[in-house]
């Protein structure tokens, strides 16, 4: 029998993972695949926790985080499609449009 | 619906309609089918009222039906609703018949006048109202009708509203018509509190548990509204200025029609009048004295409508005459045999002012009757129906008054009507004589010009001839003819004791008597010896002054009414300009003062201040703004630390 803070740990590894990732890499794509990452840190702890209290919601709620990270991502590269075409370059430092 | 009862809805729609075409389109489109239109729906009107009369006449019930519920609410209920019984067919075939021959003689009379759609959509307007004052089963709906004919008759007096002396005669008319009208609201609101109710049935049908005062209160209150709208004494002074109208207009409204309104008003509530027999004897003074008095104005007249309008007011009397001593059948016999002669009258003289480009002055008249012959035949006629000369209308009705002024021992009344008899007779005859005959008095270039009315206007008068001829026999014999019967259900039995026939014959011969001493007087003055007249002037120039100047009565109501309400007018005007408008301009200078002060407060201290407050804004906003980089990665990073943030305040602080 695993524990579950065994579970949690794993979920909070994942989770910093991807959080560093967001935050350090300059490549878009890098960005978008570690936002997966982090969205997976939070489907493991859901289905660690639905699994010890012996509930189906958590496992739901998972599945449907599945499916949103399937649109999120599709919508996320579709961007960086549109976003590579005028500026030929994946790189986050110079997508800073978004200011005053 | 039974059939007569669609035909009662009917009878006023037929003008409606006409004069809501002729009144939107009619100025716009040729006049060629305005007078089909306004005559054919007068018509059509006629025709349903006889299909309606043909009805009662076989049955003898009244009808009455409901067009629209018009006000409900509390005790209140009043419809559009219709009564017709056999005297509202008597009126009903009165309006529409003569209105209807009027309307054609019109299509004559009007030819080429300015305004000829306007005439006769005002004329319509009239029918309608006119129909909805005779039809209506309450207070309410003859109240419409009541207002709506006086408007017509407004409108159509000022119809020449270039000239000066029309729109003031319309402006009298109306301002003396509203006397009369407030009396009338007066009892309107006195039968509604008495009785809950303002329909005709229903009032008379409790009408015994009037208090005899009250009764007296709500017969005087109808009576001061019967006397504006029938023109008696003290009312009358605003129908001869009507006179200013169209001659179809004075033979429709001021003459055969709405005149007679306050009578058919007081033969309807006759209820009411029986418990009153002081109402009654007002009723019976002023229509002799109103008899009397008018005739004796119309001796001299020398306007050949005014002496006929002065001959309505005192015909008009003998009506009041009639409801005054309960002779309600002989009142609308002599309203019904009035419409037809005095009709004929009005319609023949337009056709002589007709043939004389305009000329109304008998004075300037004379030898006209080989020139204008069918409408001297006609006119005779006329007058010798109005003056009583057997077997014509006029004897009959006049003569059914008087006798029952005589039988029923009102020796006064009966005095009065025969010295207004006599009177009557004079000056119908002097008004022939001086127009038909004698020498011609006409200038040159209008007798070249004198020509015989088109047949659209002698057809009319032709068949208003043959009625003044032989309308009397309707109520022939006297008191128990088919008229006196068929009005019996409504208007009672006139008499409740039998006369004589002795005394009948003996009436009916001094009755004669009289009108062929008034005509052999006429003869004598203006045929045998015209110089008499000019000397009676002369010899009795303060009468004759007098009488000319019709008793100074317009003078002494301009002293006493409508100069102090004139001056009383100016008064308020003054009050109005310098106290009222002072009032208002001060007012209005505080709020200009205020206003400019309020205006330098906004400017300067309100805009500083919230200037202040933005430009602080600006500069802090300059500083802060770096935070915004535009970097995702700085936002995340933002984020990650306010959670962690938030996470440490949770443990450290909160202690959850």
């Amino acid at each position: 029998m695993v524990p579950l803070s065994a579970y949690v740990a794993v979920s909070a590894i994942l989770f910093l993972t991807g959080l560093l990732g967001v935050l350090i890499r300059r490549n878009f794509i890098i960005v978008l695949m570690a936002v997966e990452i982090m969205l997976n840190a939070a489907n493991i702890n859901l289905v660690a926790f639905s699994y010890y209290m012996e509930s189906m919601a958590g496992q739901l709620v998972a599945l449907f985080i599945i499916a949103i990270a399937a649109g999120e991502a599709a919508v996320g590269l579709a961007i960086i499609i549109v976003v590579f075409r005028g500026k030929i370059s994946t790189n986050v430092d110079e997508m800073n449009l978004l200011k005053w | 619906m039974p059939l007569t009862d669609w035909l009662i809805l009917l009878i006023p729609v037929f003008p409606l309609v006409a004069v809501i075409i002729n009144g939107l389109l009619g100025s716009r489109y040729s006049h060629d089918w305005a007078y089909w239109l306004a005559c054919g729906s007068v018509g059509a009107s006629f025709l349903s009222t006889i299909g309606v009369f043909a009805d009662i006449l076989k049955t003898g019930a009244p009808h009455e039906v409901i067009a629209y519920q018009w006000i409900f609410g509390g005790d209140l209920t009043i419809n559009l609703a219709y009564l017709v019984d056999s005297l509202t067919c008597i009126m009903l075939l009165a309006v529409t018949g003569v209105g209807f021959l009027i309307h054609v003689y019109s299509v004559g009379y009007m030819h080429g006048e300015t305004g000829f759609t306007r005439f006769f959509t005002y004329m319509n307007l009239f029918m309608v109202s006119m129909l909805l004052l005779v039809m209506g089963n309450n207070y309410a709906v003859l109240f419409i009708g009541w207002e709506g004919v006086g408007l017509c008759s407004y409108l159509l007096i000022g119809y020449y509203y270039e000239r000066v002396s029309a729109a003031k005669a319309a402006t009298k008319a109306f301002v003396v018509n509203r006397i009369g009208d407030a009396g009338f609201l007066l009892a309107i609101f006195l039968v509604f509190i008495n009785f809950k109710t303002l329909d005709y049935t229903k009032v008379f049908a409790q009408v015994s548990q009037l208090s005899p005062e009250m009764a007296t209160a709500i017969a005087l209150c109808l009576l001061v509204g019967a006397v504006g709208k029938s023109a008696q004494l003290p009312l009358y002074t605003w129908l001869p200025d009507a006179m200013e109208g169209p001659t179809p207009v004075s033979a429709l409204i001021h003459a055969a029609t709405m005149v007679t309104a306050g009578v058919y008003m007081i033969v309807r509530n006759h209820a009411i009048y029986d418990l009153s027999p002081t109402a009654m004897t007002v009723v019976g003074i002023i229509g002799g004295s109103t008899a009397l008095f008018a005739a004796t104005i119309g001796l001299v007249q020398t306007d050949i409508k005014r002496v006929l309008a002065y001959s309505t007011v005192s015909q008009l009397g003998y009506m009041f005459l009639g409801c005054g001593i309960g002779a309600y059948t002989a009142a609308i016999f002599h309203l019904m045999t009035h419409a037809f002669f005095k009709a004929l009258l009005f319609l023949s003289a337009g056709s002589v002012i007709h043939a004389l480009s305009g000329e109304q002055d008998i004075r300037k008249m004379g030898g006209l009757k080989h020139k204008i012959p069918w409408t001297h035949w006609l006119f005779l006629i006329g007058t010798v129906a109005i003056a009583g000369i057997p077997p014509l209308a006029g004897f009959w009705s006049k003569d059914e008054i008087m006798a029952h002024a005589f039988t029923h021992h009102q020796y006064l009344l009966y005095g009065l009507a025969a010295a207004g008899a006599f009177l009557t007779a004079f000056y119908m005859f002097r008004l022939t004589y001086l127009t038909f005959y004698g020498p011609s008095r006409m200038d040159h270039h209008t007798a070249e010009h004198v020509h015989e009315s088109p047949m659209v206007m002698i057809w009319p008068l032709a068949i208003l001839g043959g009625l003044s001829l032989v309308g009397g026999f309707l109520g022939f014999p006297p008191e128990h003819g088919w008229f006196q019967r068929f009005l019996a259900s409504v208007a009672g039995t006139g008499g409740d004791h039998e006369a004589a026939v002795g005394i009948v014959l003996t009436l009916m011969t001094i009755a004669t008597g009289i009108a062929l001493l008034g005509w052999g007087l006429a003869h004598y003055f203006y045929s045998v010896s015209p110089s008499t007249p000019e000397r009676w002037a002369t010899k009795f120039s303060a009468v004759y002054t007098t009488l000319l100047n019709k008793y100074y009565v317009d003078e002494l109501y301009d002293v006493l009414f409508v100069e102090p309400t004139k001056k009383l007018g100016r008064l308020f005007d003054w009050f109005d300009q310098i106290v009222i408008d002072g009032i208002v301009r001060a007012v209005g200078q505080a709020a200009e003062l205020g206003a400019a002060g309020s205006t330098w407060f906004e400017k300067h201290v309100i805009y500083g201040g919230i200037n202040i407050i933005g430009y602080g804004n600006h500069l802090a906003a300059r500083q802060w703004r770096h935070l915004q980089s535009g970097m995702v990665q700085h936002y995340a990073a933002m984020i990650v630390a306010g959670l962690f943030l938030l996470a440490l305040v949770i443990q450290l602080v909160l202690q959850l």
